[in-house]
């Protein structure tokens, strides 16, 4: 086998190796992943007026209406941090997460004219979406650099410290369990549809479960007993991180990052072993 | 390392028919049971019938290719020919890696490009400039080749002035052209090319056929070509196969195969009567004869140039019927037709009981030495058919003859000599 294998450059078979994930060729195609990147960005403005403001438009207003529900209306408090900054730190985070996971999972079947034609490496796509998105959710976080500056000027309580050096680990998780976990879904949902429809829904109920909306300490207060649910939630982390780095509230531990990192590097496997696997027959089903 | 550049070896290619649901569910448990449980082999790779059009299906397997055991030299022009549903787009999509086979396995030298579709990943709100860079690197091109190609891309597509509208503005010929570009000027070591030259105007397939023989003959790439274009295989391809029902039944030089798989594409011979499809059940056939002979091989020798078609037959309602006799050539393109109920103002009216059609064609005494095949129908003219005799009759015309009794075939001349 390894004789034949040295021969010749590539051979077809009706399945890959079990434990062959691919990487070396998606590596190969990197100038299509540019390309993709490329056009995801490049046609989200295209025949705009504003252009590259509508990135900046949507977090925005969000966030006006969050503080108007959630802060104002429910009345939920935000740990001593300015609404504004704390809403929109949420927002961008868990933004970028349930777009990535949106996204990717349904990658099969919006794809399925491109791939039905030509070969190349099927994780280019998500992959492309991630990254993609990543750069959106950059561009985004001037905005809520902007709106820091804005309340540091007028002396509000928020510090940002070393842990706001951990920023690439907490971007790596959101990536990762975005892209992690819609590939599964879309391998899921090649031949079977039933998956795709509770992911919209799924996604919305998340949230409610992650610290965007109330920062975690409201949580440890007045629903103890519900905790661990929110706890075993790899997100959570994230955002507290996140918030704990840049404004000096909330909470951080190593134990919950560490949780959340090792959770997204099995996702990540998992998804990508998964995801190999239906590639290269889907399209007799989808 | 041997000359050999693909080597296909015991492909097979299963599909399942019908829809997917919860019907299908029970067979995938199945599946997953007898193989990861059981550790046996796929139970359904043993069931599947050969994938026949005609015949009513029983199984809800079929077999798109069976058992395809082939190997293609380097540089060789592979043309591979066949009827509709025969495998040919599924061989080519297995060996482009779009879907994977049910069984055997595929070994190849170099890089695979495919043109099975121009234009694949064309964006339309990108401007062609942008996909150009898109689509290239779809194909597996990298960057900086691309861009070493792009004026060369350019100005065989005849885009320049275009190149930075998106390309949702362009004709459909433009978008093509610029695909069909693209494709050709990367630097597969094989080209896999499905039928694309169907598309363009006369002046761009001449100019596409003339780059693919560049890529094979000076270049020394391996192409397989699929195309019903008998034209189009026959000047391109070296050697050829034919397809038929999932498998390869002729392998050969080009001209072989070609005569092969039109000869066996042709008319059998026969009664023409055998070959009867009624419309409409007041009607019953009795007999069919041209020029008094009931068989479905007429020759029409030179000097001779009547043909009388003679039906006979029971209606049990009277009928207004007219008679339509369509020729066709040896590549299925409409040559001539005869029907009087068209062009001339009274159709008969036929009463209840016998009937007897009988219509003379003059033909021009100036055709060329040509095969036809003839579809015999009796209709009410644009109202309905009522039946049909569908390629039904070989007709084999000597043609007229030169002064020395020079024949002029009609691949030469064309369909008459002119007076």
């Amino acid at each position: 086998m390894s004789d034949i294998n040295k021969e010749w450059d590539f051979i077809i078979e009706p399945k890959g190796s079990m434990f062959n994930l691919n990487l070396k060729e998606v590596w190969h195609y990197k100038d299509l992943l540019e390309m993709y990147i490329k056009r995801d960005i490049v046609t989200f403005y295209k025949q705009t007026l504003l252009g590259p403001l509508w990135f900046f438009i949507q977090p925005f207003f969000t966030t006006i209406v969050f503080m108007f529900v959630f802060g104002g209306l429910a009345g939920i408090p935000t740990d001593g941090i300015p609404q504004p900054l704390f809403y929109l730190s949420g927002i961008c985070l868990w933004n970028y997460f349930s777009e990535s996971l949106i996204k990717t999972s349904d990658t099969f079947y919006t794809n399925q004219a491109v791939f039905g034609k030509v070969y190349f490496p099927r994780l280019i796509v998500p992959l492309s979406v991630t990254i993609s998105g990543l750069l959106k959710m950059l561009i985004q976080l001037f905005l809520f650099a902007g709106v820091y500056i804005y309340f540091l000027s007028k002396g509000a309580s928020i510090e940002i410290n070393r842990y706001a050096f951990l920023f690439p680990v907490l971007i790596f998780i959101l990536a990762g369990l975005g892209l992690g976990f819609g590939i599964i879904i879309s391998s899921m949902t090649t031949k079977y549809r039933d998956l795709k429809f509770l992911v919209a829904f799924a996604i919305q109920l998340w949230m409610y479960f992650t610290p965007v909306i109330y920062p975690l300490s409201v949580m440890e207060g007045n629903y103890k007993k519900y905790m661990w649910l929110i706890q075993a939630n790899p997100l959570t982390a994230v955002l507290e991180t996140f918030k704990y780095g840049f404004l000096g509230r909330g909470s951080f531990s190593w134990f919950a990052l560490g949780y959340s990192v090792i959770f997204t590097f099995f996702i990540l496997l998992l998804g990508t072993w998964i995801f190999n696997r239906v590639e290269r027959s889907f399209m007799d089903v989808v | 390392m041997s000359d050999t550049a693909i080597k296909f070896e015991n492909i097979s290619k299963q599909y399942r028919l019908g829809t997917i649901g919860t019907g299908t569910l029970s067979h995938d448990l199945n599946r997953w049971w007898t193989i990861n449980v059981r550790g046996k082999e796929d139970p359904y790779l043993k069931v599947g019938q050969v994938n026949d059009r005609e015949a009513k299906s029983t199984s809800d397997y079929v077999w798109a290719l069976q058992d395809i055991d082939l190997e293609v030299k380097q540089g060789e022009v592979l043309g591979i020919i066949g009827n509709n549903g025969a495998g040919k787009s599924t061989l080519l999509k297995i060996l482009s890696r779009v879907t994977n086979p049910s069984t055997g396995r595929i070994l190849a030298h170099g890089r695979i490009a495919s043109l099975l579709e121009v234009g694949t990943g064309f964006h339309p709100e990108l401007t062609g400039r942008e996909n150009i860079y898109m689509n290239g690197s779809i194909m597996g091109m990298s960057k900086t080749e691309i861009t070493s190609k792009f004026d060369e891309i350019v100005e065989f597509a005849g885009v320049e002035k275009y190149i930075d509208t998106p390309v949702k503005r362009y004709s459909s010929g433009m978008t093509v052209r610029l695909g069909f570009a693209i494709a050709a000027h990367m630097e597969p070591e094989i080209l896999v090319v499905d039928e694309v030259l169907a598309v363009g105007d006369a002046e761009f397939q001449k100019r596409a056929i003339g780059k693919m023989q560049d890529v094979s003959n000076y270049q020394g790439r391996t192409v397989l070509f699929v195309s019903h274009n008998m034209g189009a295989i026959e000047q391109l391809c070296s050697r050829a196969i034919s397809l038929d029902k999932g498998k390869i039944n002729l392998s050969g030089t080009t001209n072989d195969v070609i005569n092969h798989y039109l000869k066996n594409n042709s008319i059998v011979e026969g009664k023409i009567i055998d070959s009867l499809k009624i419309h409409n059940h007041q009607i019953t056939i009795e007999s069919i004869t041209i020029n008094q002979s009931p068989n479905n091989i007429i020759v029409i020798n030179p000097h001779e140039n009547r043909l009388t078609v003679n039906i006979k037959g029971y209606l049990s309602e009277g009928k207004k019927m007219s008679l339509e006799i369509r020729f066709y050539d040896q590549l299925e393109h409409l040559q001539m037709l005869f029907s009087p109920g068209h062009l001339y103002e009274n159709i008969k009216f036929f009463e209840k009981g016998q009937f007897e059609i009988s219509e003379t064609i003059v033909l021009p005494d100036s055709l060329t030495k040509n095969e036809f095949k003839l579809t015999i129908d009796v209709t009410r003219p644009n109202i309905e058919k009522l039946f049909s005799f569908r390629n039904s009759v070989k007709l084999i015309c000597k043609g007229i003859q030169g002064y020395s009794g020079l024949e002029f075939p009609a691949s030469n001349c064309g369909l008459l000599m002119l007076r």
